[in-house]
This record gives C-alpha cells, sequence and structure tokens, in this order.
C-alpha cells in the first residue's frame, strides 16, 4: 500500500517509521551498527540511529510520536562491553558504542517473546481487517517465528473453552461511529494509550488490571468508548499495531492501496491528511506525520467527519428557478451558468454596475478565492467583495496591521514548544482548535504556565494534567478593560521590557500609552466592578506573563467578535510589545483562526478595500499592476461590506450577488435583516455543496466540490501555505474554481486557466509577499509560511525577528467603551456563543456525519442560580430571547458559566442563534458582536413562531424538480 | 522492676499484647512497680514471645510465653519453666555480629533518650561536620552494597546523585518488603526506627536531598503505625525539619504506604506508584538516580541500606569494612525460615558458608526430616540442594553458583517437598504479581504455569520448552520479577530433576 503516494517524487519526506522520537541535541555522537557507522545527535535511541543507518529493529511497542516505553521486549540488541541485552528503544547511543541488532542471543530472544504473543493471539490472519497492515503480523515474519508451541489455556480472544464461555474474551466496542476496539486482537503494547496522553493529552485510555490480566480501557469499568472522555482524535487508532483499534471505513472496505497528501478543510490549524483509497473510494484520513501544523495529530472532524462528501443531502446538478417561492429546476451547467450570467448583466444593465457584488470563500482555495475577487473587480467593475472574515477575524487583520505592519499572526504554531506562559483569550482550542491545543497542553504539561482570559471555564482552565496558572472570568465585553488594567500593573510595576521598547517600537507613543494606562482608573482594583475579575488575580496574572520567560498570546473570536474588536486586538499587540514577547520562538500574537482558508481568503484580496496582500484599492501602483495582467480598469474607490450589500439590497440599489461557499443567512448576525436583504435581490446566486440556508433565497444553484475534489492551496493560521490535493473526480463535474471561470466567461472574460498552479503563479507575479510561492516550492517544502520572496526564499516562521514590517512597532490608546448592548431589566442576561469540538461552525458539514453522535443540538448553558429564579431544569425547552429576537432550545445547568453569563453553540439551524444577536459591530472593520447579546431566559413548551415560520420556507424553499432524463 | 515484651509483629502474633496485658495485670495485683518496655524483637523467633526482665545479671530471658508464664515472673526467675538465661548469651545471639540491628531489641524503639544512650545520633553528628563529598566517601569506603537485593554499591549511587544538578532531590526508601521469607526491613522499623531516619537524613545531607519518603507496603500495620510515631517525634524533637539539629541544613520526610502490590518493591514501580501513577516498572535507563522521584534525582535505597549508614559513621567506614567477604562487605541480616528448627533473624559478617547456616545456626528443619533445599533470595531466588551448601554467603559468590542472595532471606524445605510443585508456585507467583509491562513475563509467566502442568501430565517435551521460556524471561523481561524467576524455576528443574519426570516414568 505505500507503493504509490501523491507526491510521487520523492523530497524526503519518508513515510517510515525510526521508533523513538528525534533528539534535540546538537551535540554528535558517532556510534557503529552492524558494522555501519552512524552519526546522530546525542539522546538519539540505540533504535532510532540503527534507522538512521537503514537498519530496522524489530518492534512493537515503540513509534517515533511517543516517548519509549521498551515494554515489548522485541527491540533489544546486544552491545559491545555491556551485560545482558538492553532494549534499543530505551538505551541511548553513547560515543564509540558497537551495537549487534542480529547476533543469535538476540534472535533466539525475540523469536521467544514472539511466540508468547502469538499464544494469546487468534490465527484469523486472512479475514482480519488489519491483513497485511498489521504489525504483528510484520514482526512475526521478521523474526522468523515459524511454530508455537505452548498449549495456552488461558487466552484473551477464544470465546469459549471446554464448553465454557472465557471469562477473560471481552467483546469488541462498537460504541464510537468511527473506530472499535477489539481486545481479542489486543497486545497491550500501551501504544493507545500512551498516544492519547502524550500525544492528544485527554488520558482517556488506561491500562486496568495486572500482569495476564491487564487490559485496556476507555474511561471507567462501566464506560464504553463513546462514554468515556474520549475525544475520536484517532490517534489510538493510528497508534495501534493490530486490529484492535481499527477505523470501521477499513474494516468495511478494505487496506487502501495509495494515498494523496492533502490539507483539512475544516479549522484554521491546516493539519495535513494522508487520504488513503482504494481506486477513487476514499478509505480513511490519516494525519500526515510530516505536516508541520499538526506534527502527525488530528482531531475527530479531519480525521473522521469527511462523510459529508458523499452525503445524500448534496446537490451534484446546477439549479435554477426564477423566484424564490419556485420549486428548484435541475438544468445543464450551460443552462444554470448562462441564466446567471443573463441575469447578473441584466441587473447591471438596469441599476449601474455597483449593483451587484459576491462573496469569497474562506472554506475554498486561495486560487478560487483569488478568481471570485478578480471576476468581481474585473469583470463585474466594482470592488463589492467580502468574505466571512468579516464575521471573524477582520479586526485582526486591522489590529495586527496597524500595530505591526502585517494582517496576521508572528509566530508558527512549533513556536509553542518554546513558551514559557501562554496567555489564551477569548478562544477554546479545545473545542476550536483541537490539534493545536494538544500541541499547547503538551507544553503546558512539560511546565509552562497558563492564564485564560474568558468569561466560561473552558476545558484548558482544568484539565487533565494541566491547570491554570490564573483564569479571569471576565464579563462579556470587557475585553479591553482587563488588558488595560494588566498594562496598567505591567507599567506602574516597572515589569515591561524597556530595552525592547526602546530598540523596537516608538518610545513616544509608549510614553504616551504608559501615562494612559497608569491612570488610577485603570488599576485592577478600579476596574474590578465592571469586569468582574479579582483585582489581585489580574495583578497575578500580569506579573506572571511579565516576567515569567517566554509570553506567548493565543486569542480568537471572544477577542475580535466586539464592538471594541480591533481595539483589543491593538491592545493585545501592546502586551506583546511592552513585555518584549515578539521576534523570536515561544512568544508572539497569535489569532487562532477559524476556517481552513480565513487567512488566505484576506491574502486574495477578499476585502473590498484591499487587493491581494492588504494593498488599497485606492493605491494606484498596485491597481496598475492589476490592471495591466488583467486587461480592465479596477475601481479606485473601495467597495460594499456584506453588511453594506445587505442594506443596499434593503434600499433597492443592490439586487444580485454570487456567494461561493458561505452560508450568511446562518452565520452573520440578525438574521431577519440578513433574510430581508436577500429576499429583496434579483438574483442570489449560491454555489455550495448542500442547499444551505441561504439558498432558501438563491435563484441559482451551482454545485460545489469538497476539498477532496480538487487542487488548490490554503493558508492557515500560521501563514502557512498547504497543498489540497485533487484524491477524488468532482462529484459535480466541476472544481469550484472552474465554476468561478465558467461565469466570468459568461459574463464576457476570456480566462484561460487550466489548473490552479497558473492561479497561484498570477499571486505570485503580483503579490510581493507571495513572490516565492509557487507549485513546485511547495511539492519541495511540504509548505510554506507567507511572506515568501527574494528576502525569504523558504518562507518566514517567525515574523518581526529584526525589526517589525512597518519599522517601529506602535502603541495604541486602548480606550474602553462599552457596548451599547447591555443588560438591563428586560434583558439581564448576558449571550455569548461559542463552538464544540465535534460540530464545525454553522455544521453544514458535520452534521452530515456521524458526529452528530457526540452533539445532537445545540444547547444552553446557564448557572445554576439564574437557572432556579427562573424555575429551569437540567433539560428543559426554554426561549431565549434578545431585543433582536428569539428562539428555543434545551437547557443544560453548569457552573462552567458564571452568573449572569449564559452561552451557546451556532452549529445548527434550527436553533439559529443569529436570530438573537444583534447588529451591533465592531467599531473598525465591522466585525458583528456575536459574543455579547443582552438576553433573557424563559421556560417554553416547544419551537419559538419564528422557527417553525422559518422551518416552512426551508421545507417549501428545497422542493426540487428533478430534469426529464 | 523492669520488664520488656516485644511490640514487634511477629511477637504479637504468637501473642506478645496478651503478655503484655498479664504483666500488667499481675503488678496490679501484687502491687508491685513494674515498667513494662514494648521492645523491638531479638530475631529469635521461635522464642517469641520473649520477655526479658531486667536483673543484677543483665537482662534475662523466658520464652516462648504464655500470659500463664506471667506470674513465674514475679517468683524465682532462675526456676521458671521458661528461663532461657542472660538473653545476650543465648547461642543464636552471641554469635552474630550485630552492627544495623545493634539496637533492635535491646530499647524502646520510640525513645529518643535510649537511641541516643546507645550510639544513636552519633553518627548523624559526624556527618554534619562532613562535606558531602566526604559523606559520600565515607560510604564508598565502607563497602557498603544495596541490601534490598541488587547489591549495587551505595556510595557510588550517592555519587551520582550528588553530582547531578537540580533543584530538588529526594531520598527515598524501599520498605516494601514483599519477599516471601523475609522480615529484616520490617523488625528493624518496628524496633529501631530513628536509625532509619537517621540513615536518610546523612543521606540527604550526604547528597543534597530536603524530602524523603519511607515507601511501607500496607501488610505491616505495626510498623507503619511505629515509622509514622518517630517520624513525628523527631521532627517535634528538631532532627527533622528546616534546620536538622540545629545545624541550618534541612531535610525532613513522611511515610507512604503502598496497596499491595508486589511489583512495587521494584524501585522504579515504586516510583510510579509514589508518584500516584500505576505500580509499572520503568525502563532504565533513564536511573533514578538521575530522574526519579518526580523526574528529579533520587536515592532509592532499601531499609537495610539506609539503616546501615547510621552504625558507618559512628564507627567508621573502616570498622564496617572489616566484616565480610571478598567484596561483600559489613554485615548481613540473614532471615531464616521456612520448616526450619530455629528461625529468625541473624546478623553476622558476610562469608558464612550455606552449611554453617542452615544447620549450625537454623538446626536444621523442624520436621526433623533431612533438607531437601534451600531458597535463597526470596521466591525468585534459587533452590540450592545440600551437595551446594559449600557455597559461602556473598554476593559473587552466590552469583557463581547461580543463584542469588537477594534480601537474604533463607528458606529450608525438607526432603518431602515437591520441587515441580515449587517451580509452579514461582511461576504462578510470577504471573499474579506481573505488573503486565513486559511480554516475557505477562504471558510469560501463565505460560509456565500451563507448560509445568504439562510436564507434570507427563509431557516430557514441554521440559525444553520450559527452559526456552525461562531463557526468553531471564534476557528478556524488563525488571527482577520477569527476569529472577527462572531462578527457581531452572534451578528445581536442574537439581531435582526427578520431581519433573516421576509422572512420566509412571506413566511408561
Amino acid at each position: 500500500m505505500k507503493d504509490f503516494i501523491i507526491p510521487s517524487k520523492d523530497y524526503g519526506f519518508s513515510d517510515r517509521d525510526m521508533g523513538t522520537p528525534a533528539s534535540k541535541s546538537l551535540q554528535m555522537v558517532t556510534v557503529t551498527i552492524d558494522s555501519f557507522n552512524v552519526t546522530v545527535p546525542a539522546g538519539t535511541s540505540v533504535m532510532r540511529a540503527s534507522a538512521e543507518a537503514g537498519i530496522q529493529v524489530p518492534r512493537l511497542c515503540a513509534i517515533d510520536s511517543i516517548e519509549a516505553f521498551g515494554s515489548c521486549r522485541l527491540c533489544v540488541v546486544e552491545i559491545e562491553g555491556r551485560r545482558g541485552t538492553p532494549a534499543s528503544c530505551t538505551t541511548p547511543v553513547t560515543e564509540g558504542m558497537v551495537v549487534h541488532t542480529q547476533s543469535a542471543k538476540v534472535k533466539k530472544l525475540r523469536k521467544g517473546v514472539m511466540e508468547l504473543y502469538i499464544s494469546d493471539h487468534p490465527l484469523d490472519c486472512l479475514t482480519c481487517s488489519a491483513n497485511g497492515d498489521c504489525e504483528l503480523q510484520d514482526m512475526a515474519g521478521a523474526v522468523g517465528l515459524r511454530d508455537v508451541r505452548y498449549e495456552a489455556v488461558q487466552t484473551h480472544f477464544e470465546t469459549r473453552q471446554n464448553g465454557e464461555a472465557n471469562p477473560l474474551f471481552v467483546p469488541a466496542d462498537d460504541s464510537n461511529p468511527y473506530f472499535t476496539f477489539d481486545p481479542a486482537k489486543c497486545i497491550v503494547c500501551s501504544r493507545c494509550v500512551r498516544a492519547c496522553e502524550e500525544v492528544q493529552g485527554t488520558f482517556a485510555l488506561t491500562i486496568e488490571g495486572r500482569g495476564f490480566d491487564s487490559r485496556v480501557r476507555a474511561g471507567l469499568k462501566s464506560d464504553t468508548f463513546l462514554t468515556s472522555d474520549c475525544v475520536s482524535c484517532g490517534a489510538c487508532v493510528a497508534a495501534c499495531p493490530t486490529a484492535t483499534l481499527q477505523e470501521k471505513s477499513v474494516i468495511a472496505i478494505g487496506t487502501p492501496e495509495r494515498s494523496v497528501i492533502t490539507t483539512c478543510a475544516y479549522c484554521g490549524v491546516g493539519c495535513s491528511f494522508k487520504a488513503e483509497l482504494n481506486g477513487d473510494e476514499l478509505v480513511r484520513m490519516v494525519p500526515y506525520k510530516h505536516g508541520k501544523a499538526n506534527r502527525g495529530h488530528s482531531c475527530v472532524k479531519g480525521r473522521f467527519a469527511y462523510g459529508y462528501s458523499a452525503h445524500s443531502d448534496r446537490i451534484v446538478k446546477p439549479m435554477i428557478r426564477d423566484a424564490i417561492s419556485d420549486p428548484w429546476k435541475e438544468v445543464s451547467w450551460d443552462e444554470a451558468i448562462s441564466f446567471a450570467a443573463t441575469r447578473m448583466r441584466g441587473i447591471q444593465a438596469q441599476y449601474g454596475q455597483q449593483a451587484i457584488g459576491g462573496i469569497t470563500s474562506s472554506r475554498c482555495t486561495n486560487e478560487e478565492t483569488y478568481l471570485v475577487q478578480k471576476m468581481i473587480r474585473s469583470v463585474f467593475g466594482n470592488n463589492n467583495t467580502d468574505t466571512c472574515a468579516r464575521v471573524c477575524h477582520s479586526p485582526t487583520g486591522f489590529g495586527l496591521r496597524t500595530a505591526f505592519g502585517t494582517s496576521a499572526g508572528t509566530q508558527d504554531f512549533d513556536s509553542v514548544e518554546h513558551s514559557d506562559v501562554i496567555i489564551v483569550m477569548g478562544a477554546n482550542p479545545t473545542d476550536g482548535h483541537p490539534v493545536f491545543a494538544s500541541r499547547m497542553k503538551k507544553r503546558l504539561r512539560e511546565g509552562a504556565k497558563l492564564i485564560v482570559i474568558d468569561p466560561r471555564r473552558i476545558d484548558l482552565v482544568r484539565t487533565p494534567h494541566v491547570e491554570a496558572s490564573y483564569h479571569l472570568p471576565l464579563l462579556p465585553g470587557t475585553n479591553v478593560a482587563v488588558l488595560t488594567s494588566i498594562a496598567h500593573v505591567i507599567v506602574t510595576e516597572g515589569l515591561m521590557d524597556q530595552e525592547f521598547i526602546r530598540q523596537r517600537c516608538d518610545w513616544d507613543e509608549f510614553s504616551d500609552y504608559a501615562a494612559f494606562v497608569s491612570e488610577p482608573r485603570h488599576s485592577p482594583e478600579a476596574t474590578a466592578f465592571l469586569t468582574g475579575v479579582k483585582a489581585d488575580d489580574l495583578r497575578g496574572a500580569a506579573r506572571l506573563f511579565a516576567k515569567g520567560g517566554n509570553g506567548a498570546i493565543y486569542y480568537g473570536l471572544g477577542v475580535t467578535e466586539h464592538s471594541q474588536g480591533s481595539t483589543t486586538v491593538m491592545a493585545i499587540a501592546n502586551l506583546a510589545m511592552m513585555t518584549g514577547n515578539l521576534g523570536r520562538p515561544g512568544v508572539g500574537v497569535n489569532p487562532l483562526r477559524g476556517q481552513n482558508n480565513v487567512q488566505g481568503a484576506c491574502d486574495m484580496g477578499s476585502f473590498p478595500h484591499e487587493l491581494p496582500g492588504y494593498r488599497h484599492v485606492s493605491d494606484d501602483a498596485t491597481r496598475a499592476v492589476f490592471e495591466k495582467l488583467w486587461g480592465t480598469v479596477i475601481d479606485k474607490e473601495p467597495g460594499l461590506r456584506i453588511p453594506n450589500m445587505l442594506d443596499a439590497a434593503v434600499e433597492g440599489t443592490f439586487r444580485g450577488i454570487y456567494i461561493q461557499g458561505e452560508d450568511i443567512l446562518q452565520s452573520d448576525p440578525d438574521t431577519k435583516h440578513v433574510s430581508a436583504g436577500l429576499a429583496a435581490m434579483d438574483c442570489v446566486i449560491v454555489q455550495d455543496l448542500f442547499l444551505n440556508e441561504t439558498a432558501n433565497y438563491a435563484h441559482v444553484f451551482l454545485p460545489g466540490s469538497t476539498f477532496l475534489e480538487k487542487d488548490g492551496t490554503f493558508t492557515n493560521a500560521e501563514r502557512r501555505i498547504n497543498r489540497v490535493r485533487r484524491v477524488m473526480a468532482p462529484r459535480n463535474g466541476y472544481a469550484d474554481w472552474e465554476v468561478t471561470q465558467l461565469l466570468a466567461n459568461a459574463m464576457g472574460a476570456n480566462w484561460t486557466y487550466t489548473h490552479p498552479a497558473q492561479v497561484m503563479d498570477e499571486v505570485a507575479a503580483t503579490t510581493p509577499s507571495f513572490a516565492g510561492v509557487s507549485y513546485e516550492l511547495l511539492e519541495e517544502k511540504g509548505s510554506v509560511q507567507w511572506p515568501c520572496n527574494e528576502k525569504a526564499p523558504e518562507g518566514t516562521p517567525i515574523m518581526h525577528i529584526d525589526g517589525f514590517a512597518r519599522g517601529k512597532g506602535k502603541f495604541i490608546v486602548t480606550e474602553y467603551i462599552p457596548t451599547e448592548e447591555r443588560s438591563g431589566p428586560r434583558f439581564p442576561l448576558l449571550l455569548t456563543t461559542g463552538r464544540i469540538l465535534s460540530q464545525y461552525n454553522v455544521g453544514a458539514q458535520t452534521r452530515r456525519t456521524e458526529n452528530v453522535v457526540f452533539h445532537a443540538e445545540d444547547v444552553l448553558e446557564i448557572h445554576p442560580h439564574d437557572a432556579e429564579v427562573r424555575g429551569v431544569k437540567d433539560g428543559d425547552w426554554i426561549k431565549l430571547a434578545s431585543r433582536s429576537g428569539d428562539t428555543t432550545l434545551r437547557a443544560t445547568i453548569t457552573d462552567r458559566v458564571a452568573p449572569g453569563v449564559i452561552y451557546t453553540t451556532f452549529h445548527h439551524p434550527e436553533t439559529q442563534a443569529n436570530v438573537i444577536t444583534t447588529d451591533y459591530s465592531d467599531w473598525a472593520t465591522n466585525c458583528p458582536e456575536y459574543k455579547v447579546t443582552a438576553v433573557q431566559v424563559s421556560k417554553t413548551n416547544g419551537p419559538s413562531e419564528w422557527q417553525q415560520d422559518y422551518a416552512a420556507l426551508t421545507a417549501r424553499s428545497r422542493r426540487i424538480v428533478t430534469a426529464a432524463e | 522492676m523492669k520488664i520488656y515484651v516485644p511490640l514487634d509483629a511477629a511477637a504479637k502474633a504468637l501473642g506478645a499484647d496478651e503478655v503484655a496485658a498479664a504483666v500488667l495485670a499481675e503488678a496490679a495485683r501484687r502491687g508491685v512497680d513494674v515498667t513494662l518496655v514494648r521492645n523491638g524483637s531479638r530475631g529469635m523467633v521461635w522464642l517469641e514471645p520473649l520477655v526479658e526482665v531486667e536483673t543484677d545479671l543483665g537482662r534475662v530471658g523466658f520464652g516462648p510465653c504464655e500470659a500463664a508464664d506471667v506470674a513465674g515472673l514475679f517468683g524465682d526467675l532462675v526456676a521458671h519453666p521458661k528461663a532461657l538465661g542472660p538473653v545476650e548469651s543465648i547461642p543464636f545471639f552471641a554469635r552474630q555480629t550485630r552492627l544495623t540491628f545493634a539496637r533492635v531489641g535491646l530499647i524502646d524503639p520510640l525513645s529518643l533518650d535510649d537511641y541516643a544512650a546507645n550510639g544513636g545520633l552519633t553518627g548523624l553528628r559526624r556527618a554534619l561536620a562532613m562535606t558531602s563529598g566526604q559523606i559520600v566517601t565515607e560510604v564508598t569506603v565502607s563497602g557498603l552494597r544495596g541490601r534490598g537485593g541488587a547489591g549495587f554499591p551505595t556510595g557510588i549511587k550517592w555519587k551520582t546523585v550528588a553530582e547531578a544538578q537540580s533543584t530538588q532531590k529526594y531520598i527515598v526508601c524501599n520498605a516494601d518488603e514483599g519477599d516471601s521469607g523475609t522480615f529484616a526491613d520490617r523488625m528493624l522499623m518496628e524496633g529501631d526506627p530513628f536509625t532509619l531516619i537517621e540513615g536518610m537524613i546523612i543521606a540527604g545531607i550526604g547528597v543534597g536531598a530536603t524530602r524523603g519518603y519511607v515507601y511501607l507496603r500496607s501488610e505491616y500495620p505495626d510498623a507503619i503505625a511505629v515509622m509514622t510515631e518517630a517520624v513525628r517525634r523527631a521532627r517535634a524533637f528538631g532532627l527533622l525539619g528546616a534546620s536538622v539539629l540545629k545545624s541550618g541544613q534541612a531535610f525532613d520526610m513522611e511515610i507512604r504506604t503502598g496497596a499491595g502490590a508486589y511489583v512495587c518493591g521494584e524501585e522504579t514501580s515504586l516510583l510510579n506508584s509514589l508518584e500516584g501513577k500505576r505500580g509499572i516498572v520503568r525502563a532504565k535507563p533513564p536511573l533514578p538516580a538521575l530522574e526519579g522521584f518526580l523526574g528529579k534525582p533520587t536515592v532509592v535505597n532499601n531499609v537495610i541500606s539506609l539503616a546501615t549508614i547510621p552504625v558507618i559513621f559512628e564507627k567508621g567506614a573502616a570498622h564496617y569494612k572489616d566484616f565480610g567477604l571478598g567484596r561483600s562487605r559489613g554485615t548481613i541480616p540473614l532471615q531464616i525460615a521456612g520448616n526450619v528448627q530455629f528461625g529468625g533473624l541473624f546478623e553476622t559478617g558476610f562469608g558464612l558458608t550455606l552449611f554453617e547456616i542452615v544447620n549450625d545456626i537454623a538446626g536444621g528443619t523442624a520436621t526433623g526430616r533431612p533438607v531437601k533445599a534451600v531458597q535463597v533470595g526470596g521466591p525468585l531466588g534459587a533452590y540450592f540442594p545440600p551437595t551446594m551448601f559449600s557455597t559461602p554467603f556473598g554476593y559473587e559468590e552466590f552469583d557463581g553458583a547461580g543463584g542469588l542472595i537477594g534480601h537474604a532471606g533463607i528458606v529450608l524445605f525438607d526432603d518431602a517437598t515437591d520441587m515441580l510443585g515449587m517451580a509452579r508456585f514461582a511461576m504462578e507467583f510470577c504471573a499474579i504479581e506481573s505488573c503486565g509491562k513486559c511480554t516475557p513475563c505477562r504471558i510469560g509467566a501463565v505460560r509456565g504455569v500451563e507448560t509445568i502442568d504439562r510436564i507434570a501430565r507427563g509431557d516430557a517435551a514441554a521440559i525444553p520448552l520450559l527452559a526456552d521460556l525461562c531463557e526468553t524471561m531471564k534476557d528478556g523481561s524488563l525488571c527482577a520479577l520477569g527476569g529472577f524467576t527462572p531462578f527457581p524455576v531452572m534451578s528445581a528443574l536442574t537439581h531435582f530433576p526427578d520431581d519433573f519426570s516421576r509422572l512420566k516414568e509412571a506413566a511408561e
């Protein structure tokens, strides 16, 4: 199965497991292994050194993603001058060591150990799901085992013995939707347990019992895998050498025979995966060990939740309708494209060039996003382009560009391995960015300190072997006040890094900022009453961050989705600069971006005011570059943002929109306003995998392709450009970039792209920070982080090393202005929103997978005090009402939220949490204030009127008349 | 009148508490002023409860005593039917060299005054005047080796820890004395707990460790009680704490109780257990001396090793080193048990032959039948047939004879013993006590029992399989549990082949 892998050219990314993790020592040691000399870093195991020399010592309990354990006793070797037969996995090399891996003694010993293994293992290899992919099988072959002489009485695999049920037999656990656990095949190597601990950091698995009774167990005796703490990351399944932990897809289909390296299309971590296939049937997704974002790890979404691509809801034929009250009609691609082009051009003829626009997708590739904005700017002839980053990280782009000069995070993910103090603010990494969270937890278990700033007690506050030094449970909406208070403590107690500030920043601006934060009104004691954060905790956290070594800040939408989102980002930048925490590994300002390609969508010029590379449309030189290449004139005035498009639609001046891969009805704030805007348009073109909520208002539906069906690139939260590779043909017939090209050409363009690589070449030719990027480079390096150009030909893992992109770092005064959304007598509670591990965003994909087993509906978290005064019990249907609207969902009572604060997720359209959210938004970027809504909660009997009406509308608008065959 | 009745668990098991109660009752009845001291055991278990009365002639013994014998203690002592004469003149006791156990049985275990009056704290005061390097050198020069069984030179272990750079180091005392037929640790902790505390303090000061732990098996409730109280008193006295005996050097310690796993006597399992983890063996390297308790440099020493430190510092390394044989220096507390006439603890310099121990000291079997075999070193030790009784008691000498001295437990078996059954027991013991981490021990021990059962049924083909299995376990196991189980099995098979072929012959 390892014969055929794409990329096929070998750039040194071997899949071979080296047995034990690499040593990071800089000191080199030379040893002799079976007469071969090999030089390796000090601390390398004999096993790994052997692997470096090309010699694979037999082993079963060792893999290079976890620490050596020394339990299987197959990897024994002889070392000259030493007694006995040490295990090569746990024995480090020493200078001049002479090792023999195939002496008569160790060969006999291995055979003896293998004979014991097989004496307690079923011999059903031919029908076993791991047949051909089983290390136990491989090792039995490698050591030359030819006979099992034991007449085993006690075994774990026989269901019956002497006519009686075998008390040692434990039946397989099928409870997890994606994999089975069959203890009968288990060799108790503990790889699964160790992977759960060391790689994932969940500690869901253990070995129960001792001696021959040692068994792998998920949770307590009463638990199954499903009810245990298991998060289905798949690390145990990947680690298992036998069929004990096996993907159900492999059991159903068989072992895969080819694989393609690609990038996950869920969150902004951007994990690399091996899509393993038989023919064009996807068998499984396995995390790719050379993926630089994930380093061989995965989460339940990327690893398992890909079934949506073949879900029966998926639309693969284009559809049109005259009015949204009509049923859909399936048509040919030609007809759909022609219908759309005609309508869009018709609108422009009647209402002007500015009357149409489009939305690029953070779910699609860089190349696709680039083409959509190119179509809008050069074919539509206006700048009415926007993207979902508007509703998530637009304040990050603005804030960091203002402070540092670039609109992106400053580090790579590897950086966290060097952090000593980590602030997590307004982010819930274990749910939202689980693979990065695992890497962070590993560092925390090594002793790094953690400060969590979040209204809710997220898992990181206290999780196995990790506990935050400080949790500052601020009231939603008071981010700026808390950060300014932290700055107050640092400045007034003299904890800042003056040398860094003098060298790297504008001292006068810092002085202004220092004077501002030093005002007594910013002291923790003064702000405590409005933030709800205890002054002592805040002071402790400030001191720890300022003086605790390498300090890194990771933040999410809890920072940006506020009326002061941009101000908060600037305050974070100030904090990093003031403590000298920029420009080296272990530090930095790190936005955890939500969508797989939200960074890329921003980079590619999706915003109405910016061309690719964050260059303003009013800049003549930049426009000239594109105008020359495109052969069209670019409007020098910025276009409309999404909320402005909707406003204009309601006014009647904006009447047509092309929406690629985004469900604005569900994901954008104030759902009623969005639906009113959409309903007012004459031509809504939705390009998506499914008839999403926005499609209820669409006239043209263009079926989209999944990430498995196309080539391209995604750019993750660390600015890493990862390749997306076509694994199978698009079920809908075209990749999304091809659909955009069809529409552009139908509207008069003459594009001739035949492969996304040509689009990337165009990006490189026009955009300085991408100048060095090409598909050839990506093949060779695996991935690169922009800027990638002459100055940094292999990309830039860490930014601002010798100076900021803008020159001097800029301190900005961060005055706290409370949001106008306030709790009061009618709406006394503050609602904040978030997400859960198993569901992704609006759930369009994950709801169409078995992940619904983990999270079937959105629930409302409410503190026991608030519940009690309202008579709400756990599991009650409750009505959630704000000034904007109301919805219903079930309550769960928990002290994760503080009194006065309630919390829910927004994964299910039935709930439509955004019916509740208001139209307040960030002062600078219009990023909606999702994270604060004043609400009231009361008991109810069932769905709200709005939910019922909406359900009826959805049913109506999804009627399809299939084309006559 | 001063009367001693042991509080030792062996004595209590034989009725010492009832005897002690009878002493107080009898004294009250007679209106005699009696000082009752609950001392440790003198180690002569066949005489327990061994009551001692202080007389002009010194302490005279009576035993084994029952409550009914107590009244006589208030009359003519010479005529008492259980009279043994001066205790220290009893031959079993008189021929010992008591260094580590000098105070055990002699003093009130929890009296620091008694302790100090009998040489206690002298070694510590000397050590406090020495540098770390001098302390470690003193131990190295004494030739002391790990008494837990491995026999690793204690001074070298200490040197490794002393030279390791770390913000925190630990002293861990292994008091998980699980070997069947051994009881030296228990007798010492119950009879002279301050010796162990003093030894741990010297170790701490020697290597730069400020915290110590005694990992004590839950099966020793009396030892736990005595040690816990001794630590409390030592702390109150200023022996433990921020400034040991006002020296400015800190050392404190606590008693931790195990949870009943034999394998937690293996030092790395012990450390895992002490950390609150599953008691499974860790691979070495890293050595505990460099990455031990909580990943910090740690001295892990047996009770007897640590309890011998004070006498080495009290009398000097040279004095201690003068005893012994070859590379086995000093004394060893033999624990004689099983089918034996005179069972108990016998501290002596290394070098006695097994013959002397079995016949002269232990007096042969209790049943009076000929000795068939002696198992030395606990359940993982080899069976020695009488033809090998000339082996002198020493680490290298026993290793050379295919055995080990282990924790110096010596168990006698008479000629009625079925050695195939004993071999089977060894495998069964390993199967029950295996931590389950490494394959040779986890699966091998179970297959070992099954294979011996085949041999018992007359399947001669299983004998070479058993030998192969033993080789796999010996060379392949992660720790001594699986690695040493082949010692009793193979020694039984090698020295008593008839016991493995009887059924076959019968079948033929």
